[in-house]
């Protein structure tokens, strides 16, 4: 067969801010095809469903990825080093001495046991909002500070320290940031953390997550730390991203909007089915991994050293269900790759599910003539920062 | 009478995930000493084995197995 062209990876310029960005669906509809990234790097592009969750999943894909393709364009990496506490960065065994004893932290019935926590924050966020009344920022008011709060408690760190969760977050996120002021960020926090530790320590505690990790695990200090920093970003931007989105879908789907009002004791199914579809519509490429001996998908042969990265796209495929390209909060949940899949598979899937569920139940039954104060179009979103979403969110009710 | 059903974790290679509880919650649970997955119900009769394919179809490290 002969070679495709390769193309730069449209990463920019959606055509609609909860699209793909400009060519990219067009660039990966015949199948896999070879892109450079904005830091020089090629990468194959796997786009379909059992393509994604095969190259996630199969070990003959490395996750280390230092040496990879970035968005960022200028200075170092920051997520993609290979460094104690990176569990991103690591394979087998090494991988799962870091993430097993955190996942007990996220258990199904732990996060069940959490839902009338949340449920508190969420409403004094609505009574906030009520109380001040419309115009309301919907990022600022309820996307950005629940699960910010709610992660500061799972962990276990004094809410007073917001602000600087959430620019340290962004710092680790951003395209255009330097690792200089990523690294000052990290060590700002990591003393508070250390403090924090200390504290566990001395009261020998394992309630909350920096607890569990100093007193059962092996975890040297400076893997806690990285470990912590990472859980306090990974908590802050993602679910604050993808609900502002879902509100976004919503508000551009009334039909939707009212299968959900008709029926909001479905909300937990809905929440699979707007993962699935915002998500697939993004599209993009994000995760990267690294063959390690020569690997055929989808008909390509990816050989040993070269990188391939997947595009959640394929949420959007009818070998996952039908009318795929739709969205249907009347459909049953399907195995989505929303929280990616494989060993690396989100470790806080169940408390953004959690998180998500509630937030959408509760602000379209209190608030059921919630809409956007501006148009979407017009709105500004966050393309500087590998967690997309809309940078404010105004609404009326 | 038709041969049952056998429901298996490989606990070697489970990251915790949970998935397989938000498939099929009757027949899987997750261990409170270390989080795993374990199995409660070795073989399910036939009314719980639609949840516990889905369990297998999502499981992201591909330990759960279902022997029919």
């Amino acid at each position: 067969m002969t070679e495709a062209a390769v193309c730069p990876v449209p990463h920019e310029n959606r055509v609609h801010p909860l699209g793909a960005p400009a060519g990219f669906e067009e660039a990966v509809s015949n199948g896999p095809v070879k892109m450079i990234w904005p830091n020089g790097v090629q990468a194959w592009v796997i786009s379909s469903y059992a393509g994604v969750r095969q190259v996630l999943s199969d070990k003959r894909f490395s996750s280390m990825r230092e040496g990879g393709p970035e968005m960022r364009t200028e200075g170092e990496p920051i997520l993609g080093l290979k460094q104690p506490g990176n569990m991103n960065s690591m394979d087998g065994e090494e991988h799962l001495r870091l993430r097993r004893p955190l996942s007990r932290a996220f258990m199904v019935k732990k996060m069940n046991e959490m839902r009338p926590r949340i449920q508190q924050i969420v409403d004094d966020h609505l009574d906030a909002m009520e109380r001040q009344g419309a115009p309301a920022d919907l990022v600022s008011a309820l996307c950005l500070p629940v699960p910010s709060l709610v992660i500061a408690e799972l962990l276990g760190v004094s809410p007073e320290h917001q602000e600087l969760f959430q620019s340290t977050a962004r710092e680790m996120f951003g395209k255009n940031g330097s690792k200089e002021v990523y690294d000052a960020k990290a060590a700002e926090l990591g003393e508070v953390l250390a403090k924090v530790a200390d504290e566990k320590r001395a009261s020998g505690t394992t309630d909350d997550m920096i607890g569990l990790m100093v007193n059962e695990t092996d975890f040297d200090s400076e893997e806690l730390m990285r470990l912590a920093i990472g859980l306090l970003a990974a908590g802050h931007e993602t679910t604050s991203n993808f609900f502002g989105l879902f509100a976004l879908t919503l508000f551009e789907r009334p039909d939707q909007l009212e299968i959900l009002q008709r029926d909001p004791s479905r909300a937990d199914v809905m929440v699979e089915e707007l993962l699935r579809y915002t998500i697939g519509r993004l599209g993009g490429a994000g995760l990267s991994r690294r063959a390690v001996e020569d690997v055929e998908v989808d008909g390509v042969t990816i050989k040993a050293g070269e990188w391939v990265t997947v595009t959640l796209r394929a949420n959007l495929e009818e070998a996952l269900c039908p009318n795929a390209g739709e969205l249907d909060l009347e459909r049953k949940a399907v195995a989505h790759l929303g929280f990616g899949f494989g060993p690396h598979q989100c470790l806080g899937a169940n408390l953004a599910r959690t998180e998500l569920q509630i937030l959408l139940r509760s602000l379209f039954t209190r608030f059921p003539n919630v809409r956007p104060a501006i148009p979407v179009t017009e709105m500004e979103f966050r393309e500087d920062s590998i967690t997309y979403g809309a940078a404010a969110i105004p609404v009326v009710w | 009478m038709p041969k049952s059903a056998t429901v298996r974790i490989d606990q070697t290679r489970c990251i915790g995930s949970g998935q397989c509880v938000l498939a099929a919650p009757d027949v899987f649970d997750q261990s409170d000493d270390d989080g795993l997955g374990v199995v409660l119900v070795p073989e399910p009769p036939a009314d719980l084995l639609p949840g516990v394919r889905d369990a297998v179809d999502r499981c992201p490290a591909g330990v759960v197995s279902l022997e029919e």
